[in-house]
This record gives structure tokens, C-alpha cells and sequence, in this order.
């Protein structure tokens, strides 16, 4: 009878539904290494101006950097969102982007974008250091990262060392320092035994509360923390030379394999439109990048950031040089 | 496990004769989406040569082999202390409510070890729960301690629940020998108690190494560098994922030492009373001995049950406006369901081959099943991960896969109850379906299953729960957007966001609450 058949009847069943994935004309799939409480409300918008739906993948943009290498042309993703240029480059590098349109290109000033076209800035950040303002006067932070070497920073320094953006300033590092210069940075700073976070959010909360003194991270989610909760006891310090004071812009960019090149193309204009400039520096509270809009208040000029003078496509080519000297530091 | 009876004696329930080819090719296909991947997974690393070598040989890799080592040995010891000590004084004295603290003492399996974790991180710290209710500032809970704690509360009730059914089979007479030959109390545990316990204790023992040495959620969010953690952190956060699939397959092979050990110490004879005997005496507590009972007792509830509980809770409430993540609700009922389906449909073939077509290739079968289970889910998973998105197109991230590698990892539960179930057959009646002309499908779907419906429900309802509670697999290979209250849980605690993971950490300790208390009762009911 029909019963008996229904299991043998529903494994392949089962294996039909799996394998058609939703190949929807109208629907876009995003790996976002950005934060999803930062961005899905953005996301959302664009789906409520455009219709197209957003399928987002989150997780660290160099796992995702990792992983769209390794799906090669297999990979079902058409728009790649990273917080930081060094894993879009490295993607690029292996071939997986096509070269974005120039209209969209010439948004935005070229020493934010990839060199040859391949990605583009959406918005620019800092890295820079937050401190638990109970506990550490600001005259002692130092002024740049060497200065965390000192044995005094034992055990009171708190870093993300898998999160791209403090990846991006290693990288950064190797590129203004040299190899050897960085090997030494971050084996003394494995030797004052920092607390590993998995993010940059993360590492804020965690000041705030109590449970690390300083940490390194990218200048607005204390400002992001300081909108829900008003006053904190976390405060911030930039620091004023070398990869510890380095601006880079979150961008993003079009897989070559991508079958909806066009609604991507969209995708990425709307990123770097009005109201999502606006976004970024009202909610979440970056740097614009687009002429014409000015910075939120609260933050100091970019010009005043000091960064180090470097061509950010050159990131890429030490992406994997750096996450190999944090493994062998022994901080992954 | 294996029955090792002489040959003169055939295996019970065996009927012996060539097992219908296709059970065996759904045993076979429900091995597959963990095995290959796993296999895969060791041919990559030993492809990589030289490069391989080095990880191996470096000082990180022995670092972690010494942090994870530490931790399996701290978290067993305690765990056996504890798990013994309660048994004890559950079973074997005049404490009062027993039966009300046995059934406390195994409620914390209920709680996965990463709630627990989430609990202990937030209550304490200088700015947590605790110190934010007293005005004291506690010292935060993390790194071995913290992995240390948590974990211990886990894996006890294992302990727990193996030394109190082991000290409740045991008759009077040996230990009334010893008395009467003029032993002490502490000389009787010791020499008659303990030796008696030893073989199933081994297992449990063995048990609970096991579930430490794999366990990712713990030791992720209290930031030990144990080897789990470390394989994740290695995946997610470099380019080249040699290193993280060369720390995985060492993680395989110390885990496969543990079952090793583990089948050794089954496979041993144990100790019967042949002829059943009444329990001995319940010890007599002094006033003293109960008052410490009582306060051992009531600490370790406090400290397993009710802190976790009531940190969920207190979070819930002053989260206030965190919504239930439904969406997650859906993913982890509609893959735990599936899971238990494909599980248990797969287990009735395939318990028939095991039991009634007993041979040493099925042997192999059983004991392919429980490697599955026991190994460390988050090298399973990087193997499949590798395999689905280099061979498996239009698999790879997809629903199916997931329910696959669930069904597969957590097989040998609904195998064992499918046996155990079998075992109770007479397996005449199939043998006279067979007599009458029936094929073997026909027959198990006509004759067998309808006897053996209920033990393999509960082995499916075990199968739910455990996937319920799943994390590293499901956070590796789960489909873009698909959220279950494992990953909803973990992802928040791991970004200190207490608040929005109370109200999915409490909805998960209820759903499991459920299946886990029927099981229970059933138990009883036996």
C-alpha cells in the first residue's frame, strides 16, 4: 500500500527540494562580513526600495575571503560586502571578481577603491583604541602600537585577532614595517597575554564591562554603543602614527560567477547612494566616502587621522603573510 | 556490545542466513554523509606533506595537545568524584527525599554545556549579574576554570546516571562479606564498591572525556585554547585551511584513542549476581553526614540548575523588549524533525540487519556508527565542508545536506534503540511472515515494525534532542540565512549579548525538558 512506499518515496524527495536552491530572478545573495545588527536594517531598506531580496551570509570577512576561494566557481554568492580591502583583494586576486562598472567606480575618490576596478569603498573607518576610562588615565595610552609592548599593558589588553580589520592592520603593518618588525609587534604582544575576542563589538562590551582595560578597534562602535546607552565607561583614543592609526574603507564587489550581475551592480550603487552615506554616518558612524556629505559631529575630520600613506590594493598580497605570523605568534 | 558467547551459542536474536542487500545499502548510505567527508578530510591533510609536518611537529600543536589533555583529565576527575559521590549517597544511604535528588542530580543534561557557559560568564565578572544585584565585584569566569566548571557540570549526570544504576544492581552479599571479615566503611567502597563499579563506571568515565574533548561551546565562549576552539579559530580566520584540517585530524586521533580505551573497558567482563539478590542496607547517615550530604547536594543543584536558570531568567527580564527569534525556532524544530525522521526510518533496516543477520561485517557496521557519534563534530563537519563545496555543487549549503550529516553523526542512538528494541522480537514471528511468502520489506513494515514502534520512537525523540542542542556542525555547514537556536544562542553570548540570547537558551532547556522527561519516565517504567 501507498504507506509502506511513503519513506523509501521521501529520501529523494528530500534530496530534489535540497538541491534546488532559490534561483529566484529577484533575489541576491550577499556574503557580508559586516556586522548583521549594523547592516540588515540597510539591507532591508534596499529590499523595500527595489523589490530584490537579499539572501546574507554573515561571518568574518576573511573566513568568507576563505571560503569563496575555495567555492571557486561553485560559490552561490554574487556580492561579496567585506569590512576590509585586504580580503576583497585576496578574493580578487584569485580571480573571483569582475571588474565593476565605472560609473560606480568614479563615486568615490580612487585611493578607496581597488586599483584595477575590481571593488569599491562604501565607507571609511579607523582603527583606532578604546579604554575603560575608570581604570586608565589617558595620558598613559600610548601613541602608537609599539607602545603596547611595554610589560605594564599585561593582561589588560583586549584584540580580535580573526576579525579582517585587525588582519587589515597587520597586513598593513608588514607593509610599512616590514616582515621582522611585525613578527616582533605581535610576539610581544602574545607575550603580555591579551583576551582574544571574536569581534570589534565584542571587544567594546567587554571594556565596558569590566573584563579588558584597552582594546583595539575600528572607531565606531563606541560611538555605536554610546547612542543605545548613553554615558560608558569605555572612552576612545586615536592613535597618531604607523598601522595602529591606519583609515581603511568596508567595500564591496561582484563575483565573476554571479548570475545577477545587474541586480548586484544595484546593489552596490545603493551603497554608495544618499541615504545609505547617510546611514553609515547617522547609524552607524563612519566615514562617508561619496562627495558632498559631510561626517557625523562627533567625529574628527578624516584629514586629521593622520593615516599612514599606503595603496590599499598592496594589502591583499600580505593578507595571507598575516594571518600566518598571528597564528605563529600563538594569538589564533 | 559485542556479545562474545561461544560459538556453540548463536547471538540472541539472531536468525541467521544472508541479510536482504538492501539493508545493507542503507546502512551504508546513512555512514556515507560522515564518513566520506571524514575520510576526505585525512586524505587532504595527508596531501598536504610537508606543510602537514609542520604544524604537527610545531610547539603550538603540543601546547594544545597539553591545554585540551589538561582539561579532558581536570573535567573527568571532577566529574567522577561527583558523579560517584552523589550516586552514593542517592542509592546507597538513608538520605532523605532520594528519589528526589537522583532525579535532581541528572536534570543538568537538560542544559547544554554552552548555556551553562553563557550562565557562568555573565553572573560573574566585575561588572555581571552578580556583581550588579550585591555590589560586589566577582572575578570573571573564564579561560580553564571557567571551561573546567562548566564542563564538569555537563558531563557528571553522565557519570551520575551510570554509577547509580551499576550501585543499584549490586547485591548485599559481597559487601556483607567484607563486613563480616571486619572492613570499614571506607574499606568496603573502596575494595568491594569500587572494583564492582569499575567496568560500566569505565564507560562512563570514558563517556564524559569524550563529550569534553569535543565539546566547541564551553570552551569557545570561556576562550580555552582547546582544540575545538582553536580548529573553528583557524577555519574562520585564515586564508589557508591547512592548519585548521591538520589540528582537526589530530583532534580525531586523540579522540579515537578515547574509544579505543572506551570499547576495551565494555568489552570486559563485568561482575553478576547471578541469582537476583535484595539490595544491601542503606548506609546510615550521621547527623553530621546528612547535614554535609544535604549541603554537597544542594550546592551542586544550586551551582548546575538553578544559577544557569535563573541568569537566563534574569536576563529575559531585563532584556525586556528582545524578541523570540522564530525564524530560529522553525529551523531548529524543521532539522531536528527530519533528522529523527531519516534517523529512525533508517534505523529499522538496519537493526534488522544487526541483530537478525548478525555477522562480523555488521559488527563493523555497529561499530562505524558509534565512531561516527563519538568523534569530534566539528572535524566531521570541516570534512564535509571541504567534500560539499569541491564535489557536491548543488548540496553544498543546502538544507538536505544538514539533515543528512545530522542523521548520519546521530545514528548509533536510534540504531542502539532500534536493537534494543529488536532484541525483544521473537524472532519467530518474522521467520512465519517470511514462511508465508512475504518479501523482507514486507515483512518489517508489516510484522516488525508495529512491534518495535515505540523503542524506535524513543531513540528518534533522542535523536531530536541531541540535534536541538547541536552547534559546531550546524554553524559550519547550515544554509545562507537558516538560523537554529544552537547558533542563535552561541552567536549572541559569544558577542556578550546576554540579553538576546536568554529568551532562545530558556526556549531550548524547555523543548528539551520535554522529550528528556518521557524519557526518563519510560526508563523508570521498564
Amino acid at each position: 500500500m501507498m504507506l509502506r512506499r511513503f519513506p523509501l518515496a521521501l529520501m529523494p524527495l528530500l534530496l530534489v527540494i535540497g538541491a534546488c536552491s532559490a534561483t529566484d530572478a529577484d533575489t541576491l545573495t550577499i556574503y557580508s562580513g559586516r556586522n548583521k545588527d549594523i547592516v540588515a536594517p540597510l539591507f532591508d531598506q534596499f529590499t523595500a526600495e527595489t523589490g530584490i531580496r537579499l539572501e546574507v551570509r554573515y561571518a568574518d570577512s576573511v573566513d568568507l575571503a576563505a571560503t569563496l576561494r575555495e567555492e571557486g566557481a561553485n560559490s552561490p554568492a554574487d556580492v561579496f560586502f567585506s569590512v576590509d580591502p585586504a580580503s576583497l583583494g585576496a578574493v580578487a586576486e584569485a580571480g573571483l571578481l569582475q571588474p565593476l562598472p565605472t560609473d560606480i567606480l568614479g563615486l568615490v575618490p580612487a585611493r578607496f577603491s581597488d586599483r584595477d576596478g575590481y571593488w569599491v569603498g562604501t565607507s571609511g573607518r579607523g582603527r583606532s583604541v578604546v579604554y575603560d576610562s575608570s581604570r586608565v588615565e589617558p595620558a598613559d595610552l600610548p601613541t602608537d602600537l609599539n607602545g603596547f609592548l611595554d610589560p605594564d599593558w599585561q593582561g589588560r589588553l583586549a584584540i580580535a585577532p580573526t576579525n579582517g580589520s585587525f588582519v587589515a592592520s597587520i597586513a598593513a603593518m608588514i607593509l610599512l614595517d616590514g616582515e621582522d618588525a611585525t613578527r616582533t609587534w605581535l610576539n610581544g604582544i602574545a607575550a603580555n597575554r591579551p583576551a582574544t575576542y571574536p569581534k570589534n563589538s565584542v571587544i567594546v562590551a567587554a571594556v565596558n564591562d569590566g573584563e579588558s582595560e584597552v582594546g583595539l578597534v575600528n572607531h565606531y562602535y563606541l560611538l555605536q554603543l554610546q547612542a543605545q546607552q548613553g554615558d560608558t565607561a569605555a572612552a576612545g583614543h586615536f592613535l597618531s602614527s604607523g598601522a595602529g592609526s591606519l583609515v581603511m574603507p568596508a567595500g564591496a564587489g561582484i563575483l565573476a560567477s554571479s548570475n545577477h550581475a545587474e541586480s548586484a551592480a544595484r546593489f552596490i550603487e545603493f551603497l554608495l547612494s544618499e541615504s545609505a552615506q547617510r546611514f553609515f554616518v547617522e547609524q552607524t558612524f563612519e566615514y562617508p566616502l561619496v562627495e558632498g556629505i559631510d561626517p557625523h559631529p562627533a567625529l574628527p575630520p578624516l584629514a586629521d587621522l593622520a593615516p599612514p600613506s599606503l595603496d590599499l590594493s598592496d594589502l591583499a598580497s600580505v593578507l595571507d603573510l598575516a594571518t600566518d605570523l598571528i597564528a605563529e605568534a600563538g594569538l589564533l | 556490545m559485542s556479545n562474545r558467547s561461544p560459538a556453540a551459542h548463536p547471538p540472541p536474536g539472531a536468525t541467521g542466513g544472508r541479510a536482504p542487500l538492501w539493508t545493507w545499502a542503507v546502512a551504508v548510505a546513512v555512514l556515507v554523509p560522515s564518513a566520506v567527508p571524514f575520510l576526505s578530510l585525512v586524505l587532504r591533510v595527508g596531501g598536504e606533506g610537508a606543510e602537514a609536518i609542520d604544524v604537527l611537529w610545531s610547539g603550538r600543536t603540543a601546547q594544545l595537545i597539553a591545554n585540551t589533555l589538561a582539561l579532558v583529565a581536570a573535567v573527568t576527575l571532577s566529574g567522577a568524584v561527583i558523579g560517584i559521590g552523589t550516586a552514593w549517597l542517592t542509592t546507597r544511604t538513608d538520605l532523605r527525599h532520594r528519589r528526589a535528588w537522583s532525579v535532581v542530580a541528572a536534570l543538568p543534561l537538560v542544559i547544554p554545556s554552552y548555556v551553562i557557559a553563557l550562565a557562568l560568564r555573565s553572573a560573574f565578572g566585575p561588572r555581571g549579574l552578580l556583581a550588579d544585584l550585591t555590589g560586589i565585584g566577582f572575578a570573571t569566569v573564564s579561560g580553564f576554570p571557567g571551561a573546567w566548571l562548566a564542563l564538569t557540570i555537563a558531563t557528571y549526570p553522565f557519570v551520575y546516571l551510570v554509577a547509580s544504576a551499576s550501585m543499584r544492581r549490586m547485591g548485599r552479599s559481597q559487601e556483607e562479606a567484607a563486613r563480616g571479615l571486619g572492613a570499614g566503611r571506607w574499606r568496603v567502597f573502596r575494595t568491594v564498591i569500587l572494583p564492582h563499579l569499575r567496568p560500566s563506571l569505565g564507560a562512563g568515565i570514558l563517556l564524559a572525556a569524550l563529550y569534553t574533548l569535543s565539546d566547541f561551546g564551553a570552551v569557545s565562549l570561556m576562550r580555552y585554547d582547546a582544540f575545538t576552539r582553536v580548529v573553528y579559530a583557524q577555519y574562520a580566520g585564515r586564508l589557508d585551511r591547512t592548519t585548521a584540517s591538520v589540528l582537526a585530524v589530530v583532534l580525531v586521533g586523540l579522540a579515537v584513542v578515547l574509544l579505543i580505551l572506551e570499547q576495551r573497558s565494555r568489552g570486559r567482563a563485568s561482575y553478576h549476581s547471578s541469582t537476583p539478590e535484595s539490595p544491601p542496607p542503606p548506609v546510615p547517615l550521621t547527623r553530621w553526614g546528612r547535614f554535609g550530604a544535604h549541603l554537597g547536594l544542594g550546592s551542586l543543584a544550586i551551582v548546575s540548575l538553578a544559577l544557569p536558570i535563573g541568569v537566563l531568567i534574569a536576563w529575559l527580564v531585563q532584556g525586556g523588549g528582545a524578541p523570540v527569534p522564530w525564524g530560529a525556532v522553525a529551523g531548529s524544530v524543521v532539522a531536528a524533525s527530519l533528522a529523527a525522521l531519516a534517523a529512525g526510518l533508517a534505523a529499522i533496516p538496519v537493526s534488522v540487519l544487526v541483530v537478525r543477520h548478525r555477522s562480523r561485517a555488521t559488527a563493523w557496521v555497529e561499530r562505524m556508527s558509534y565512531a561516527l557519534f563519538a568523534l569530534p563534530h566539528i572535524t566531521v563537519a570541516l570534512g564535509v565542508v571541504f567534500f560539499a563545496s569541491r564535489w557536491l555543487g548543488g548540496l553544498y549549503q543546502s538544507l538536505t545536506l544538514l539533515v543528512l550529516v545530522y542523521a548520519s553523526i546521530f545514528f548509533a542512538q536510534a540504531l542502539a534503540a532500534g536493537r534494543a528494541a529488536l532484541l525483544q522480537v521473537d524472532p519467530h514471528l518474522e521467520e512465519a511472515s517470511r514462511g508465508l511468502g512475504r518479501g523482507s520489506l514486507d515483512t518489517m513494515a508489516r510484522v516488525t515494525v508495529p512491534l518495535v514502534w515505540r523503542g524506535l520512537a524513543a531513540g528518534a525523540l533522542l535523536v531530536f534532542l541531541t540535534t536541538m542542542k547541536e552547534l559546531p556542525a550546524t554553524l559550519l555547514l547550515r544554509p545562507t540565512g537558516f538560523d537554529t537556536l544552537a547558533v542563535g544562542i552561541w552567536s549572541a553570548a559569544d558577542n556578550l549579548l546576554y540579553a538576546r540570547a536568554a529568551a532562545p537558551a530558556l526556549l531550548l532547556v524547555a523543548v528539551s525538558a520535554v522529550p528528556a522527561y518521557l524519557l526518563a519516565t519510560r526508563s523508570h517504567e521498564r
